[in-house]
């Protein structure tokens, strides 16, 4: 190291002036602040040395040497202190270190300061993102995720199920910082231990849940014991991660046995179709016999009604025949007699037979009956074609 | 005046090259080592500035933070002879740096340093379990066993398992066919008890309909033929009141009642005597009837 053809730099601007800006490890070696950088060192030589000129030339004269230096170095240290501002924007969360230690304190959104260049770092992680873990997919194309392609992934999401079933299960997993300290210090690949650990707790749930109910009725239950367990998991590693929510996006039988699930539901469907239609039967003939069976109440009341107010009509003929009667009764009987055997007589088709002639003997009349002679003739009579009925 | 410049200028410099060869800052997240001539001196866990002998002395650092560590799946045969794909991962941390300089040095050896052993835990853990238990709530003390096992084998490496997990733990390709033959089997037991369910369903209910249905009928029935019965009784009763005030005369009456009804059509052919009782004028003037009758 060689300062001899330095002008009067002085040692600090020499370190510029070497030409190796990242000065081999040296703590000094980074110099903040100047425009320009470490880039182009002789510029910064230049720009010394006329600053010095123009120093020497503002101050009084013999107040130069000793007091320009000091006054470099307070310009240089100057530029060095306000290179420590930094800005935090508002999704991030400043953490400022000094000397390698965290002292503790974070800092919110503005302006701040803190020791700059070897001194002091700040780290800016942003705590308002919601970080996304896809597990058993990977979406390309993350701006555009309506449009974007699926890739499965079968050895990610391909689990065991309570009921030693396997069943493919695709979920996202979200989460952000909590912690920025905690994320930062505590585990030094905090985003593959989320996905390890999501990976670990899904299994571990679903290796309690028969796969019917992991397929149909428990999602929710398997989402909010995922998140419950993981966010458990975070906190135990101090990870600083708040995991914001768990989503299953496809909870499916595997390929080869889908036709057989998509069958019992077939099943299940035909079962319910059976069911119903039994019941429509059902429906249709309990209601008729019920019809059925008022028409056989109503009819038996109307004979009952009929019969009885027959017999009433009846016997109140009768009482009132039975009174005239009694005023003049063997007249009465008489004429009724004659009057009914005279309308029948009317009607009727007659022979008589003196029966007398045939018990004088000899040669008395036999009576002949000739029916089937008689059917005849009534056949004739009503043109009525039926013969079963003159054989009887 | 120049002399007394250079002079500061060297001092100067001699004090930075000092200061950047003997001061380092030992990071939140870092351990360091210093070696003296690759002689162990001192541990360093706190993060912060230090000193040390320029040039003679040699800094190592070492992650702080917890490590994970993901060895390859492994095939596992459980107590219950299933066989079982598992893929496990780490948590461990540097603890004694020194010790681990000594063993490992690189952090990239450790996974080959780590997963024989972790697996091996796995193995013989996982062995005396069966599937039924990996699943089932018994993972968690499984896992702490493991964690156990591992942890007194990877002491003497400086580091500490602060977790084990089994990550994935999948029926190997060979069985998976069989196991969805059984799934497939399974499902299909189901659908068909779920047809045959619905069958039975079907039929209780039609049968059900058809017992309602008689039920109904015959209660009717019975309601019917009660009111029926009521009916004739009630008529029976009438007619009796009625006629026993003179059942002579209601033979007679209800007899020409019956003949008017009875024969009263044109088809009808009487072959009657002129002995009757209609023709007891008919060859007598006076009438038979009483000559006869008396």
């Amino acid at each position: 190291m060689s300062w001899d053809n330095q002008g009067g730099g002085g040692p600090w601007g020499g370190s510029g002036g070497n030409g190796n800006g990242n000065g081999s490890g040296s703590p000094w070696g980074r110099r903040p602040g100047g425009p320009g950088g470490g880039g182009q060192p002789p510029d910064i030589d230049e720009v010394i040395r006329r600053g010095q000129a123009k120093l020497r030339s503002l101050l009084p004269r013999g107040f130069g040497g000793w007091k320009a230096i000091l006054l470099v170095l307070l310009v240089l240290m100057g530029i060095w202190a306000a290179n420590g501002f930094y800005r935090v924007q508002p999704n991030e969360e400043g953490v400022p270190m000094v000397l390698g230690r965290f002292l503790g304190t974070t800092t919110n959104p503005g302006l701040h300061w803190n020791w700059p260049g070897p001194i002091g770092k700040v780290y800016t992680p942003d705590v308002t993102a919601e970080n996304r873990i896809e597990i058993g997919l990977r979406t390309s194309g993350e701006s555009s995720r309506r449009g974007a392609s699926v890739r499965d992934m079968p050895e990610e999401s391909q689990m065991i199920t309570g009921d030693e079933n396997i069943v493919d299960i695709d979920f996202v997993v979200f989460w952000k910082i909590s912690d920025a300290p905690n994320y930062l210090f505590n585990i030094r690949n905090p985003d593959e231990t989320v996905k390890m650990a999501a990976e670990s707790v899904m299994r571990a749930i679903i290796g309690q849940t028969p796969i019917q109910e992991a397929l149909t009725s428990r999602r929710e239950d398997i989402e909010s014991r995922t998140l419950s367990s993981l966010q458990n998991l975070m906190s135990e590693y101090k990870a600083g991660i708040q995991v914001r929510q768990v989503q299953l996006l496809a909870v499916l039988p595997p390929k080869n046995v889908i036709d057989a699930f998509d069958e019992v539901s077939r099943a299940r469907q035909d079962m319910d179709r059976l069911k119903n239609e039994a019941e429509a039967f059902r429906n249709d003939i309990v209601p008729r016999a019920r019809g059925e069976a008022q028409q056989l109440l109503q009819g038996a009341e109307a004979y009952r009604q009929e019969v009885v107010n027959r017999a009433q009509g009846d016997a109140n003929r009768f009482n009132s025949v039975y009174a005239a009667y009694r005023q003049a009764k063997d007249v009465t009987t008489t004429r009724i007699y004659l009057e009914t055997l005279e309308e029948i007589f009317s009607n009727v088709n007659k022979v008589i037979i003196d029966s007398k002639l045939g018990d004088a003997g000899g040669a008395g009349v036999i009576p002949y009956l000739p029916l089937p002679e008689i059917q005849k003739r009534r056949k004739k009579d009503d043109g009525n074609d039926s013969s079963s009925r003159g054989g009887n | 005046m120049n002399k007394l410049l250079i002079v500061l200028a060297a001092l100067g410099a001699i004090l930075l090259v000092v200061a950047s060869s003997s001061l380092f800052i030992v990071e939140q997240t870092q351990q360091a080592i210093v070696l003296f001539f690759g002689k162990p001196q001192e541990t360093i866990k706190n993060p912060g500035l230090y000193v040390k002998v320029p040039f003679a002395e040699e800094v190592v650092y070492y992650e702080k933070r917890v490590l994970d560590l993901d060895p390859p799946k492994e095939r596992m045969i459980l107590a219950d002879q299933k066989r079982l794909d598992v893929d496990s991962y780490a948590r461990y941390r540097i603890v004694d740096p020194l010790l681990f300089y000594q063993t490992t040095r690189r952090v990239s050896e450790v996974s080959g340093k780590l997963t024989p052993i972790i697996n091996s835990s796995l193995r013989r853990v996982l062995g005396n379990e069966t599937l039924l238990d990996i699943l089932s709530g018994k993972r968690a003390t499984i896992m702490v066993d493991i964690q156990k096992a591992v942890n007194d084998a990877v002491k003497r490496f400086g580091m500490e398992i602060v977790e084990v997990r089994v990550r994935r733990a999948d029926y190997p390709d060979e069985t998976r066919s069989n196991i969805e033959n059984r799934m497939k089997s399974e499902r299909e037991r189901e659908a068909k008890e779920f047809r045959a369910r619905g069958f039975e369903m079907a039929e209780g209910i039609r049968a059900d309909a058809g017992k309602q249905k008689i039920v109904i009928l015959a209660e009717a029935n019975k309601k019917a033929e009660t009111l029926r019965g009521e009916g004739d009784s009630q008529a029976i009763k009438i007619y009796a009141d009625a006629f026993n005030q003179d059942p002579e005369f209601f033979a007679f009456y209800r007899s020409m009642q019956a003949y008017r009804k009875s024969i009263a059509s044109e088809d009808t052919t009487l072959v009657i005597s002129p002995k009757s009782d209609f023709f007891r004028f008919f060859g007598d003037i006076r009438g038979r009837q009483e000559k006869e009758k008396k």
